[in-house]
C-alpha cells in the first residue's frame, strides 16, 4: 500500500514538473493579451536609466511588464540580432559587422538616441594629478607613459582600470579616446590593463588604490571619486563633465546612449519609446546622472 | 500480492539502471555539444594566430596562451597553498586535537566551504586586495596572488572534509602497532597513518585541485582579468586573466555562430579536458594503490 501511495506521488510531481511555463517574451503583435511583457536588455552602462524608467512606467501602465537585464552593449545587441530581446540597450552605435549578422538574421534594427552621457575618468582622491589632454590619457592607458611622476604625480605606477570588452564604454574609449577618433589608428588597451567585470569593480578599486586611472559614464561616479578635467588639444581649455558641458559640446569624450528595436516599434513598445522622450523619463535621466535628449 | 512485488522490482531495477547510465551519456553529451560547438575554430583561426600572446577579440586577436597559462598560475598558486594547510588541518583534526576541539573545527571548516564563492569574491576586492597591495607594495592587489589565496580558501574545506574521513578510516591497529613498538605519536602519523589513508587524501587533493580549475566568479573578480603572459615568477603577484573568467565576461556579447563563439566553445573543452586529465590521473594512481594493496594481502 505504501509503495502505491509513494509511487503515486513522485508521479505527480513528474507530471507537476513537466507544466513550465515556457513563454518567455512576447512579440510585438500581441498587444490582445492582458498582460504587455517587454524584454530590454543591454549596456549596463544604461541599466540603472532603464530600471529606473521601467519602474516608472509601470507605476502608470500596471498591465505592461518590462524586464531590465544587463549584460554589456555588445550583449545586448546580440541578443536583439538573435530575436531574443524587445529592445536592445547600447552605449555605441552598431557596428557594420553586427548590422550584416542583424539582416542574416532577418532583424531591421531601428535606433533611437535616448540620452546622451560623458566618459569621466577618474582617479584617486589622493592623486594630485586634476587635468590631463586626450593625448596624455591615450598614451597612459596604452602603455607609454607607466609612472604618475611622467605626468607631475608622485613616482608611483599607473594601475590600469577598464571595462570589459563587451561594454559599449570600453568601445567607445578605445576609439574616442585611445585611437583619438581616427579609425585607422591600431593603437590598442596596453596588455597590463584590467578588465573589470562591473563599475562598482572600477569605483571601488580607484576609492582603495591610490596608483589607479579608470573611466566610467558619468552616472556611476560618486562624489568620493576625483574626475579628471580633459583638454580636446595640448593648447584647448580643461573642461570637466558636466550637464551644460556635454549640451553644450565643450567635453570631449561625450556620447549618445541608444535604445534599438527590431524594425519600427508597434504596441507596448512603441507606447514605451514614446514616453521615453517625455519631460517625465527625461526627468529621470538628469536626475541619474546622465544629460536628457530633450530638455524638460 | 506475489506478481505486485515482482512488478514494481521490475520497474525500480530498470529506473536505476537508467540513472545510471543516463550519468555517463550526459557527460558524453555535453563533450559532443562542446566538440560540436568548439572545433571550427580550427578551421576559422589559423593555428599561429591561436598560440599567439594577445587576447582581444573584438579586433581578432585571438591568441589562447595568456588565458591558458592564467588558469594554470591560480590554479598553481592555490594548490601550493591549499595541499600543506588542507593536509595538516586534517592530521590535526583527526589524529591531535582533542575530542571537544574537534567537534568545533569540523563543522567550522565545512561552513567555510558553504560560502558562497560571490561572498569571498567580494571580501577579495574590499579587505584582501588592499592588504596584500599594502603589504606587498605591489601597484595593485587585484592579482594572481589575491585569486590563489581565495581559491586555496574555497577547496580547503573539500580537502580537510575528506582527508580527515580518509585518515579516520585507518584501523585503530595500525596505530597501536606502530606505538607498541616503540615509535612517538608524530612517527606514527606521518610514517604509517598518513600512508595508510595515501589513497584517500590522494583523492581529496585531486577534488580540491578538480574545485579550483573551474571556480569563475572569484577569479573574476579578483583577478583584475588582464591577459598578461607570465613572465618569471613575481608576475605571480600581478594580474591574470582565466579561462574561466573569459569565458564568464564574454560569453554574453558573442552572437551565436561568430569566431569568438566557436573560439569561447574551444576554451570551453580544454578546461573539460583539464579536469578529465586531473580526475583519470587521480583515478590511475587510487587504482594503483588498490593494487598494490591487495598484492600485498593475497
Amino acid at each position: 500500500m505504501q509503495k502505491f501511495i509513494l509511487a503515486g506521488f513522485v508521479f505527480l510531481i513528474w507530471m507537476n514538473g513537466g507544466c513550465i511555463n515556457s513563454s518567455g517574451r512576447n512579440d510585438q503583435d500581441i498587444s490582445s493579451s492582458t498582460d504587455k511583457y517587454i524584454e530590454n536588455k543591454g549596456s549596463d552602462t544604461i541599466v540603472n536609466l532603464a530600471l529606473a524608467w521601467a519602474e516608472e512606467y509601470q507605476k502608470s501602465n500596471q498591465d505592461t511588464r518590462i524586464s531590465v537585464t544587463g549584460g554589456g552593449s555588445g550583449t545586448g545587441i546580440a541578443a536583439l540580432i538573435n530575436g531574443t530581446v524587445d529592445i536592445a540597450n547600447a552605449s555605441r552605435r552598431m557596428k557594420s559587422e553586427e548590422y550584416e549578422n542583424a539582416e542574416a538574421n532577418g532583424i531591421e534594427p531601428h535606433e533611437f538616441i535616448i540620452a546622451k552621457d560623458a566618459i569621466a575618468v577618474i582617479v584617486n582622491h589622493a592623486n594630485p594629478i586634476d587635468k590631463l589632454t586626450l593625448e596624455q590619457i591615450s598614451d597612459i592607458y596604452s602603455g607609454k607613459i607607466r609612472n604618475w611622476s611622467v605626468l607631475g604625480g608622485e613616482d608611483l605606477p599607473i594601475v590600469l582600470l577598464s571595462r570589459e570588452t563587451n561594454s559599449g564604454t570600453h568601445v567607445y574609449f578605445l576609439e574616442e579616446v585611445l585611437r583619438l577618433g581616427d579609425k585607422n589608428n591600431p593603437t590598442l588597451f596596453s596588455r597590463d590593463t584590467l578588465l573589470l567585470p562591473s563599475s562598482e569593480g572600477i569605483s571601488s578599486e580607484i576609492r582603495l588604490n591610490p596608483n589607479a586611472i579608470g573611466y566610467d559614464g558619468l552616472g556611476y561616479v560618486t562624489p568620493d571619486l576625483k574626475v579628471i578635467a580633459i583638454a580636446k588639444d595640448p593648447g584647448a581649455a580643461y573642461i570637466l563633465p558636466t550637464p551644460e558641458t556635454v549640451i553644450g559640446n565643450t567635453y570631449p569624450i561625450a556620447r549618445d546612449l541608444y535604445m534599438y528595436t527590431n524594425g519600427a516599434p508597434s504596441g507596448a513598445v512603441e507606447e514605451y519609446i514614446n514616453w521615453i522622450f517625455t519631460p517625465d523619463a527625461q526627468n529621470i535621466v538628469s536626475e541619474l546622472g546622465f544629460i536628457p535628449i530633450v530638455n524638460p | 500480492m506475489f506478481k505486485s512485488r515482482d512488478w514494481s522490482e521490475f520497474v525500480i531495477t530498470r529506473i536505476i539502471k537508467l540513472t545510471g547510465y543516463s550519468t555517463i551519456i550526459f557527460v558524453v553529451l555535453i563533450f559532443f555539444f562542446l566538440l560540436n560547438e568548439g572545433f571550427p575554430t580550427f578551421i576559422e583561426v589559423p593555428f599561429a594566430s591561436l598560440i599567439s600572446d594577445r587576447w582581444y577579440p573584438i579586433e581578432g586577436y585571438y591568441g589562447i596562451l595568456p588565458l591558458l597559462i592564467g588558469s594554470l598560475v591560480v590554479t598553481v598558486g592555490a594548490t601550493t597553498i591549499a595541499i600543506p594547510v588542507g593536509l595538516c588541518t586534517a592530521i590535526f583534526i583527526s589524529e591531535i586535537s582533542p575530542r571537544w576541539l574537534r567537534d568545533i573545527l569540523k563543522p567550522a571548516v565545512e561552513i567555510l566551504g558553504g560560502i558562497p564563492s560571490v561572498v569571498l569574491g567580494f571580501l577579495g576586492i574590499i579587505v584582501l586586495s588592499p592588504y596584500l597591495r599594502v603589504l606587498l607594495n605591489l601597484p595593485t592587489g587585484l592579482s594572481a596572488f589575491t585569486g590563489a589565496v581565495l581559491l586555496a580558501a574555497m577547496s580547503l574545506p573539500t580537502i580537510v572534509s575528506i582527508a580527515d574521513d580518509a585518515l579516520d578510516a585507518v584501523p585503530r591497529s595500525y596505530r597501536n602497532a606502530s606505538l607498541a613498538l616503540g615509535a612517538t605519536d608524530w612517527q606514527t602519523i606521518w610514517n604509517v597513518t598518513v600512508p595508510a589513508a595515501r589513497s584517500g587524501i590522494l583523492t581529496a587533493f585531486m577534488l580540491g585541485i578538480g574545485r579550483t580549475i573551474g571556480e569563475t566568479m572569484t577569479v573574476m573578480m579578483v583577478t583584475g582579468n588582464a591577459p598578461v603572459l607570465f613572465k618569471g615568477f613575481l608576475s605571480f603577484l600581478y594580474p591574470v586573466r582565466t579561462m574561466t573568467a573569459t569565458i564568464a565576461a564574454e560569453m554574453g556579447e558573442v552572437a551565436t555562430g561568430s569566431i569568438h563563439y566557436h573560439i569561447l566553445f574551444f576554451i570551453g573543452i580544454i578546461l573539460f579536458l583539464f579536469s578529465l586529465v586531473i580526475n583519470i590521473t587521480a583515478s590511475a594512481v587510487v587504482f594503483r594503490q588498490h593494487k598494490k594493496v591487495e598484492k600485498i594481502l593475497s
